[in-house]
């Protein structure tokens, strides 16, 4: 087995086996050009079609407008049901990333450093709220909502996403807590912290891309969802998907506007993605996520 | 003083530390030494109150402290790992517990470069812990626990993931920093040698028992048990059966030597003996001796000394003789053993005899 082959020896000389990798490199930057291309098709045509009038669209396939417009664009800024529907959307979308990393911050230590009755089963149980579909709650909190006043308010659909927000960044913080040995905790009080101290000055700064990561992936999920903040919202607190759904429905289908909006959806996920893009590696490799 | 009244701790049922009593007094430097899961955290822990005994009380300077938060207890810790504040500069680290004790800022400068001067660590000040060496990181913490003027330091076998160099630099450097301080330091730690080269007293402890409590060397020279023996001794004591009748020491292996002085002075009966690898040699010494006809099971050459692995029967002993002695393993050697160099045990293996050796010094 450990015989060298000397034909194969030979097969094998530097200048045959720099060619080898050199094509080998070729290859798989071609196929993973190939693959990011394949990604991006949608978001291409969608973007295509935001610069598009509403009659090419309807006229036949085109890969590049024909008669070029930002008018899609223009309507979405001048009309401020489609402009406040976005700062409404980033209104209620930050205030429940804030709720959840706070909520989920001591949530997380406790579940990293102490162990109580029943808690690998409360973990677990945080979990399984994740595993049903968002549509089975949109009934529930229409009603409860409404009956104690929350509805059409941006603190409704936080509180609606804090139900699946708080899971997981609960789920994502603990595994980073959890890197963090107790004894950093205990040496602090031996120091003379308090809790609090602590908490806020020595053990935040060590888990920092823990809480990026957990923020990133409350905000994004926040952020795409349209069911929950349609159901919840109406005339006071118009959101993104509210704005999409009574727009194209009005004027018959403006398909045109509806990319641009959708484009416009896009871009504060990628800028948040753009910011924590080093945390997310990282994140990814320290915390079990 | 600390003192330890009938403290223990029981985890889940078990008996982690069994009911302890210990007085440390001011200014003394103490070593709990034991083998690993001994106990020494555990009980490192409750002398800190980072976790409540589940029994007895603790007491310092005579005050009961046993509830008292780590926060207001004047202690400091340094654990086995490196434990440092990753996101503090190390002057930061340093400084850390000076400020949360709301000192002034001039002094606090003054006290973190002289407690660093002392550790060797005034370049690395600006720099972060995690850029640090192993053996900086750990001065790091020591600086730490020893900026603050504690009464109470505990150390948690500092030295253990250090490499040798930096551990012999370090081992030479606490007994000054010791000195200087003031203060009642404990020091856990595996190592037999490094108890003996700490000095002031030390605890033996096995399976969460103080078995014996003293000056080191009166440990050393007189462990009461052969579970001290045992704890106390690298590599591990190495025990004989044997058997008093009349003038008569006779031992299971079949060696005899006649009773003198206070061996004569016990009651006839069944007796363990106990003595140390280094007492063993290839020359009859001196005076009365035994000699022990044994199979060589395993030889290892540590430069200028040769350990021994023999086999007698059951037994299993280590000998450390001088210079280099290249033997084939299974070979028959003989050693001696003088009669001033072993301790007997009693069947229920507390202490009877004290080696004449021990008991002269």
């Amino acid at each position: 087995m450990t015989t060298i082959d000397p034909t194969f020896a030979k097969a094998t000389s530097p200048r045959r086996s720099r060619d080898n990798t050199k094509l080998h490199k070729a290859m798989s930057r071609g196929m993973l050009i190939l693959y990011i291309l394949f990604l991006l098709v949608p978001i291409y045509w969608l973007v295509n079609m935001s610069f598009k009038t509403n009659t090419e669209i309807l006229s036949g396939v085109s890969l590049l407008p024909q008669d070029f417009t930002w008018h899609n664009y223009g309507v979405i800024f001048s009309d401020s049901t489609w402009y406040m529907g976005y700062v409404n959307s980033l209104i209620y979308v930050l205030l429940n990333t804030l709720i959840s990393v706070t909520v989920a911050l001591p949530a997380a230590y406790a579940f990293s450093r102490y162990s109580f009755m029943g808690d690998k089963h409360l973990f677990f149980w945080l979990l399984t709220n994740r595993m049903a579909p968002a549509a089975v709650f949109a009934l529930p909190f229409f009603q409860l909502y409404s009956s104690v006043g929350l509805f059409d308010t941006h603190i409704a659909v936080a509180l609606a996403h804090c139900l699946f927000n708080i899971p997981l960044a609960v789920w994502i913080l603990e595994g980073f807590m959890r890197g963090v040995p107790k004894e950093v905790d205990e040496t602090a009080y031996i120091d003379g912290h308090s809790f609090g101290g602590f908490f806020l000055k020595i053990f935040m700064p060590l888990i920092a891309s823990g809480i990026g990561v957990a923020a990133f992936f409350c905000f994004m999920f926040s952020w795409v969802d349209l069911l929950i903040s349609r159901t919840l919202t109406s005339v006071n607190v118009k959101t993104i998907g509210v704005a999409m759904t009574r727009t194209s429905s009005a004027t018959g289908l403006d398909y045109g506007v509806l990319a641009a909006a959708g484009v416009l959806t896009i871009i504060p996920g990628a800028l948040v993605i753009w910011f924590v893009r080093n945390y997310i590696a990282k994140g990814f490799a320290l915390g079990r996520v | 003083m600390l003192e330890l009244q009938g403290v223990s701790k029981i985890i889940a049922g078990k008996p982690h530390i069994h009911p302890t009593n210990l007085a440390f007094q001011k200014g003394t430097m103490n070593v709990l030494l034991g083998p690993t899961s001994a106990g020494k955290t555990s009980l490192m822990r409750l002398m800190a109150g980072l976790d409540r005994p589940s029994t007895g009380k603790v007491f310092w300077n005579g005050e009961d402290v046993t509830g008292r938060r780590v926060q207001d207890r004047r202690i400091a810790m340094v654990y086995q790992q490196f434990i440092n504040y990753p996101s503090m500069s190390v002057y930061d680290n340093i400084a850390s517990p000076l400020r949360l004790a709301g000192r002034g800022r001039s002094d606090i400068d003054k006290r973190v470069r002289d407690t660093a001067a002392m550790l060797q660590l005034t370049p690395l000040l600006d720099r972060m812990p995690l850029e640090l060496s192993g053996g900086q990181q750990q001065r790091c913490a020591l600086a730490r626990a020893l900026v603050k003027d504690a009464g109470l330091v505990l150390l948690d076998e500092p030295l253990a993931n250090l490499d040798y160099k930096l551990r012999e630099e370090l081992r030479d450097e606490i007994p000054r920093i010791f000195r200087e301080s003031g203060a009642i330091f404990v020091y856990a730690t595996t190592e037999p040698e490094e108890a003996l080269l700490l000095g002031g007293n030390t605890a033996c402890l096995w399976e969460g028992r103080v078995t014996q409590f003293g000056p080191v060397t009166e440990v050393y020279r007189h462990p009461i048990d052969t579970t001290t023996a045992r704890v106390f001794s690298d590599p591990p004591m190495n025990f004989s059966a044997c058997r008093k009748a009349g003038d008569v020491l006779t031992f299971d292996i079949g060696a005899k030597i006649a009773t003198s002085g206070n061996l004569s002075a016990i009651r006839d009966g069944d007796y363990v003996a106990g003595f140390r690898a280094n007492h063993l040699r290839f020359e009859k010494p001196n005076g009365p001796a035994l000699e022990l006809k044994c199979q060589l099971v395993a030889s290892e050459i540590t430069g200028s000394e040769t350990f021994l692995h023999v086999r007698q029967g059951t037994s299993r002993w280590v000998a450390l003789v001088h210079g280099i002695h290249n033997l084939s393993d299974g070979t028959d050697v003989s050693l001696w053993l003088g009669q001033a160099h072993f301790h007997l045990f009693d069947t229920q293996g507390q202490l009877a005899v004290q080696a004449a050796y021990a008991a002269a010094a």
